[in-house]
């Protein structure tokens, strides 16, 4: 399954055994001596904290959906008995719900590292792919998800959500009756999305492990992106990348933990203390925080349809990504235009996010009043405008001409002689 | 060089963090600001903060705001007896850790009637309450309680600060805002009154609280064995509306006490294990540049 030559020699009867036979044990010492670049940064910590991220989420996801009743008349006051009278519900149930936010919050710093360094050009595009369909699910998990606690905003978020499908030309009206098992979001919907919230996490988990199969057989890239040369460029990954990544884990956990026991609804609405009401709509239904610039994507443009289309391509885009990037040159270290574009991107998602959060008519910068007295200024609809059309012009034509125009720093020749500038150093682990 | 890449590290989770937070109690405190030139009364609270407890006293006699004011038209339908009783919880006595041996709990439960089948005749009975009990519906159903509320649903109480952008400061300001200046710009239909804490200023029910409208006893609070006269103060609006809120407040989230417990034990853990990580990460790279 790894790509470097197995150093693994099974000691015992037994282990030589299972060795001839299903050489499992071959595959998780191969894997703990994976040769690894040796300049990785904290940034490439992000992948073992998501892969504890999905087993949290696992672990507390099947405990809790043995308290939770999936049905329209139960499912809210089930998921407050978990917090109330199931033991250690109340520590649980926060795990999971801010184990959602965490997890994407380090998704998106994942695939952010990805397009800063390159992680996505060849060899690695499938792994790349794969990644991007994995972050899919994981979107369409974390939608189903935030749907079975049946307060105001799982509902009137569902019922907005499947409405998108309503707007699909000719076939829309029975698509969205065929998703929701209705003419409205009710108790059928509500089944599916629990039967659905329960399996994609495993089909997460598979992805995963083609994720992690693609990855060791390409290698990792790296910081300044050039590809291992030497058996110096690279470390162990044991020990060197276990206690690294041990100690990055930690740290996030100590936010994760933060969060579940000291600001458990910070990151929710508080809408969704109210039981579902489907003729009551909240004055303002907004998604999750980690929707929130695909949501003011979506809410870009007048016409439904084609916002619906905009918010698709938003995340089909990152699909075709490494064919769209024409730079040979990996880590935006080295290109330093490309740089300062990708500042830009990141500050544009979070203006996304911001515009996400507010009403569309709202003013976002006041410049003035006019005659009524009424602040006039760019609206976020306008905002969500400008930074729509920067998200969609930095993968599709800042990108792709970018890399035929621009000059790119001078590269070192390999790791070893970016890290020690020539001389040698051993590689081996203090005792 | 390792250092600045982990005050890089620190920094970016700090930021985040805070981030996060600030993004979050905007969120929470952009709506329900109120209307016209009402001022939001913001109080320091005995929960907030990461070691914040409820106010047993405030709570109890939250209690007996509840019981005696609110109760008439909102239900606490997530709610059983023994609740008040745990650990956390505004009746909370070391003497009785098992909260349905606790007589206050008993007393309490017994004070509200159930409805049941009578096991030998079948019939639909009433009898009084015992404290495995929930506590009872109001009405018997939606259209009763709006029948009995010109129109209006009186909202369930057990998640009502949880369930409000502002938590326990919004519910304290609307109780304490009727008699706030009604701006010309709000009609009021027969039936709405001017509150300036909800959306647009108006709301079905009428002020419930007025100087005096219950009548406060001493309490007595069991603190892990030592005993406490706590003298009954003035039921004066703002007196009762605090004290309501913060029965409320934990009603909405009885476990807090225990959560922020566990969380200092498990944050210290995570401290501690952090920062032997960082040693370990130190001492295994101690001769490999990168």
């Amino acid at each position: 399954m790894s790509g470097h030559p197995s150093t693994y020699e099974p000691k015992y009867a037994a282990t030589k055994w299972m060795d001839q036979r299903l050489p499992i044990i071959r595959m998780g010492a191969d894997f703990m001596t994976f040769p690894s670049p040796r300049n990785l940064n904290y940034w490439w910590t992000f992948g073992g904290i998501l892969a504890l991220c999905l087993v949290s989420q696992i672990i507390t996801g099947i405990i809790l959906a043995m308290h939770y009743v999936p049905h329209v008349d139960y499912a809210f006051d089930s998921v407050q008995r978990i917090k109330r009278d199931v033991p250690y519900g109340w520590l649980l149930q926060p795990m999971h719900a801010v184990g959602a936010s965490m997890f994407f919050l380090a998704v998106y710093v994942h695939m952010l590292r990805g397009l800063y360094y390159g992680s996505y050009k060849a060899p690695r595009e499938l792994l790349w792919i794969i990644g991007c369909l994995i972050y899919l699910i994981m979107m369409a998990t974390g939608f189903l998800g935030y749907t079975l606690p049946w307060g105001q905003m799982s509902f009137w978020g569902a019922t907005v959500i499947t409405g998108f499908f309503g707007a699909v030309p000719v076939v829309g009206e029975s698509l969205q009756q065929w998703l929701l098992g209705g003419y409205a979001v009710d108790n059928a919907t509500l089944n599916r999305f629990f039967a659905l919230h329960y399996l994609l996490p495993f089909v997460i988990a598979a992805l995963v492990g083609l994720h992690v199969w693609a990855l060791h057989h390409a290698g990792q890239n790296n910081p300044i992106g050039i590809t291992p040369k030497t058996k110096e460029d690279t470390l162990s990954f044991h020990p060197f990348y276990t206690v690294k990544d041990g100690f990055a884990l930690c740290v996030f956990f100590l936010i994760f933990a933060f969060f579940i026991f000291y600001q458990p609804d910070a990151l929710g609405h508080a809408d969704n203390y109210i039981r579902a009401d489907a003729l009551k709509t909240p004055p303002h239904i907004v998604p999750e925080w980690y929707f929130l610039p695909f949501y003011a994507i979506l809410r870009a443009v007048p016409d439904k349809l084609a916002g619906i289309l905009l918010m698709v391509g938003a995340i089909a885009v990152l699909f075709v990504l490494p064919w769209l990037d024409t730079s040979k040159v990996r880590s935006m270290r080295f290109r330093p235009v490309a740089r300062g574009f990708f500042i830009v991107f990141l500050i544009m998602c979070f203006i996304l996010g911001w515009c996400g959060a507010e009403s569309p008519d709202n003013i976002a910068f006041a410049f003035g009043t006019n005659d009524a007295g009424e602040k006039v200024g760019l609206s976020f609809y306008r905002l969500s405008q400008i930074s729509t059309f920067y998200y969609f012009a930095f993968f599709l034509i800042i990108l792709p001409l970018l890399g035929l125009m621009e000059k790119p720093k001078e590269r070192p020749e390999s790791i070893t002689k970016a890290v020690l500038g020539g001389s040698h150093g051993a590689a081996a682990p203090a005792e | 060089m390792a250092f600045s890449k982990t005050l890089t590290l620190l920094l970016v989770g700090g930021v985040s963090l805070a981030g996060l937070t600030l993004g979050a109690t905007t969120m929470a405190s952009a709506a329900g600001g109120g209307t016209g030139d009402y001022e939001m009364v913001h109080k320091h609270w005995h929960f907030k903060g990461i070691t914040g407890t409820y106010d047993r006293a405030a709570a109890q006699r939250g209690y007996q705001v509840y019981r005696e004011v609110c109760s008439s038209c909102h239900a606490l339908e997530q709610l059983a007896f023994r609740h008040l009783g745990d650990n956390g919880a505004p009746f909370e006595n070391a003497d009785y850790p098992n909260p349905n041996e606790n007589p206050y709990i008993k007393a309490f439960a017994a004070d509200w009637s159930v409805e049941d089948v009578d096991g030998d005749t079948g019939d639909v009975i009433e009898r009084p309450a015992i404290t495995a009990d929930k506590f009872p519906p109001i009405f018997p159903n939606p259209a009763a309680a709006r029948a009995s509320n010109s129109g209006a649903l009186p909202p369930d109480l057990s998640t009502i600060v949880a369930a409000r952008n502002g938590g326990a400061d919004y519910l304290y300001n609307l109780l304490i805002a009727y008699d706030a200046k009604k701006p010309d710009d709000v009609e009021l239909t027969p039936g709405l009154y001017y509150n300036p804490v909800m959306d647009g200023g108006k709301i079905a029910m009428a002020n419930p609280l007025s100087d005096g409208l219950v009548e406060y006893a001493p309490i007595e609070v069991n603190d892990h064995g030592e005993v406490k006269t706590i003298p009954a103060p003035e039921a004066t609006v703002e007196q009762m509306a605090a004290d309501v809120t913060e029965f409320l407040a934990w009603s909405s989230d009885p476990k807090m006490e225990q959560r922020k417990q566990a969380g200092f034990a498990t944050m210290l853990y995570l401290l501690i294990l952090s920062v032997l990580m960082w040693f370990s990460y130190q001492r295994v790279w101690k001769n490999v540049k990168h």
